[in-house]
């Protein structure tokens, strides 16, 4: 069991209100991620909910039990750091065997639980390594490995990846999603990386300044924003906010559309000059300069040979457009 | 230093220091390891003569130079260990966030400017001394009689004395080595149940033990060769209760005027040093490697 839930949690550090209050709930076995830009609270929400740091006020409670002032160690979960944290000096063995032994296991069992922990990872032929042996990739495994032998109530992620290549990060968001899918433990990943937050969450939790945004699945989030930030901030590239005399033609003060909802070519109502063209080879972006509009981005398919200099007409794909009011929240 | 041609000029660039350094070791060496195996004393100067090992012979047959080799190794082990181990707990101390930490920590480093032959002073005449003293008043305010440690716990004193000395090079060295463990190391033990000891014993000693191996071998070198303090405080006395070898060598040349056995002494403490420097290096210099 897993379930969190946090009621009007808050932190200060001194004057500075870094959370000013925070509800959410976290169901058992769910995928959760925290995402937002850097200094928005995301981390130290983390470690408030991990025990690392004291709450200035507000309640958290690990499956209906008041955590709130329990140590880390009694609120059973398990956490992953973003340097890994790893115990230089010990074997990975001994590494993943730590916690057993800090909590008096028997070794046979203990030896049990690593070989399991071991063979899930794929880090059978690693144990008697140092850390410093290993890659990056094997690092972190070994701190999922770490994590997992405790048989945790839910796990924290904290930027598991960002000390990882490209090619790499993207094969081990795959392997923490099929973790999730053979563990089915609840989890918590804190991220500023959007990708991972889109291709890895059950449900989504945006965080701006200590606050949350907006929470949902990754697809409601993407389909309808709640609010000019979460619009800004999820889908890559980002979506085109416009306003001015365009957004009054719909009644909003700002309106938004992803780059894939603009058609070019016809007789579409917006013109513009392409200013620069990305072919990726499956699609193409392009920013094109569309006077009062401002700069767009657009997607187009990957035939589409478009240059810098070219002008082009583009027309919005109708109900795809957003609509946000003067307050930056989503209008019906 | 890629090519031949530049390793060539490197290597002509390093001698002259590199020459130096060789003949400022060699030439002392050379000199003492001459003058152990003459008859050689100041007494009577210009009837030097070639005796052998006699002077070896002599000079570990009196009375004074097991207990010397003793009394040696026990202040560099008592040394070792005070320093050690009130390092480790002082950087511990320090290493802990609290309100005027710089001029504490200057203040914990000072022992380490002053002069040994000071600080050997200090000691005597105004914390040991048996009327004047700091801990002959504290005894009397207590009703008890005044220790005399100088004459009734020689050796022990030195040590203190030393270890006081060597206490702050300890501590620096380790509270550095403190500074730069990892913060979340120490969070993700903490999650997984380790307590406070536990953290320290698994975490923080193995993290240390390089810098604890830098702090021994640097610390028994300089050890092996204690002398200001003995000689002012007491003099290797009483009886021979606080003679190292190297006082005992001092007191063969200079006041027995015996320059030939004391070089015989010197050549003796020169093979002692590389023993114990085996012996160490076979215990510990496995720690150094990364």
């Amino acid at each position: 069991m897993g379930k969190i839930t946090l009621n009007q949690v808050r932190k200060s550090f001194g004057e500075v209100d870094v959370i000013p209050g925070i509800d959410l709930s976290v169901e058992d076995g769910e995928f959760v991620v925290f995402v937002g830009p850097s200094g928005c609270g995301k981390s130290t929400l983390l470690r408030l909910i991990a025990g690392l740091e004291d709450t200035s006020g507000g309640i958290i409670s690990i499956d209906g039990m008041d955590a709130t002032d329990l140590p880390p160690a009694k609120r059973r979960l398990a956490m992953v750091f973003q340097s890994y944290a790893l115990y230089p000096h010990m074997s990975v063995r001994k590494n993943i065997a730590f916690p057993l032994k800090m909590a008096g296991m028997d070794p046979a069992e203990q030896e049990k639980r690593v070989s399991h922990a071991a063979k899930i990872l794929n880090l059978g032929a690693y144990l008697d390594r140092r850390p410093g042996q290993l890659s990056g990739g094997q690092r972190q495994r070994v701190a999922i490995g770490r994590a997992i032998v405790r048989e945790p109530a839910a796990f924290l992620f904290d930027e598991p990846l960002s000390n990882l290549d490209a090619a790499l990060r993207v094969s081990m968001r795959q392997e923490i999603s099929e973790l999730h899918q053979t563990l089915k433990t609840t989890m918590i990943y804190v991220t500023h990386d959007q990708v991972e937050a889109m291709t890895m969450a059950d449900k989504i939790v945006v965080l701006n300044a200590g606050r949350i945004e907006q929470v949902g699945s990754p697809m409601e989030l993407y389909r309808s924003p709640a609010n000019l930030f979460v619009a800004g901030f999820i889908g890559s590239p980002k979506m085109n906010l416009i306003d001015g005399a365009e957004a009054d033609k719909h009644g909003a003060t700002t309106i938004g559309i992803r780059p894939e909802h603009i058609d070019i070519g016809g007789d579409g109502p917006w013109e513009g000059v392409v200013g620069l063209s990305e072919h990726l080879g499956s699609d193409t972006f392009l920013k094109v300069n569309a006077g009062t509009l401002g700069t767009l981005t657009v997607r187009a398919s990957g035939e589409v040979m478009m240059h810098h200099g070219d002008s082009i007409r583009m027309s919005p794909q109708p109900g795809k457009i957003l609509r946000f009011g003067a307050d930056g929240k989503a209008m019906a | 230093m890629a090519t031949a041609h530049s390793r060539t000029a490197a290597r002509l660039m390093l001698s002259p220091a590199v020459i130096l350094l060789l003949l400022w070791m060699i030439v002392p060496l050379g000199m003492t390891l001459y003058f152990s195996f003459l008859r050689y004393n100041l007494l009577m100067p210009g009837m030097e003569t070639f005796v052998g090992f006699e002077n070896y012979y002599y000079f570990i047959n009196q009375p004074a130079f097991w207990s010397a080799l003793s009394n040696t190794l026990i202040l560099v082990l008592g040394v070792l260990c005070i320093t050690v181990v009130g390092g480790i707990l002082l950087a511990l101390l320090l290493d802990q966030p609290f309100w005027g930490q710089g001029i504490v920590r200057v203040l914990v480093i000072a022992p380490f400017f002053v002069m040994p032959t000071v600080s050997a002073l200090v000691w005597k005449n105004m914390f040991m001394n048996p009327v004047n003293g700091i801990f002959a008043h504290i005894a009397k305010s207590l009703g008890l009689q005044p220790f005399d440690f100088l004459s009734h716990a020689p050796l022990a004193s030195i040590i203190l004395i030393v270890a006081w000395q060597w206490l702050p090079f300890a501590t620096l060295i380790l509270l550095t080595a403190l500074q730069s463990l990892d913060r979340e190391q120490q969070e993700a033990a903490e999650m997984d149940g380790a307590g406070w000891m536990q953290r320290f014993v698994y975490l923080t000693v193995p993290h240390l033990t390089r810098s604890i191996t830098v702090v021994i071998l640097i610390q028994t070198i300089f050890l092996l060769s204690v002398f200001a303090e003995i000689l002012v405080t007491t003099n290797g006395g009483p009886g021979t209760a606080s003679t190292n070898l190297t006082y005992l060598v001092y007191a063969q040349s200079l006041l027995n005027y015996d320059v030939g056995g004391g070089s015989a002494g010197g050549i003796i403490a020169v093979i002692l040093a590389n023993i114990v420097a085996i012996f160490l290096m076979r215990m510990i210099g496995k720690n150094l490697e990364a």
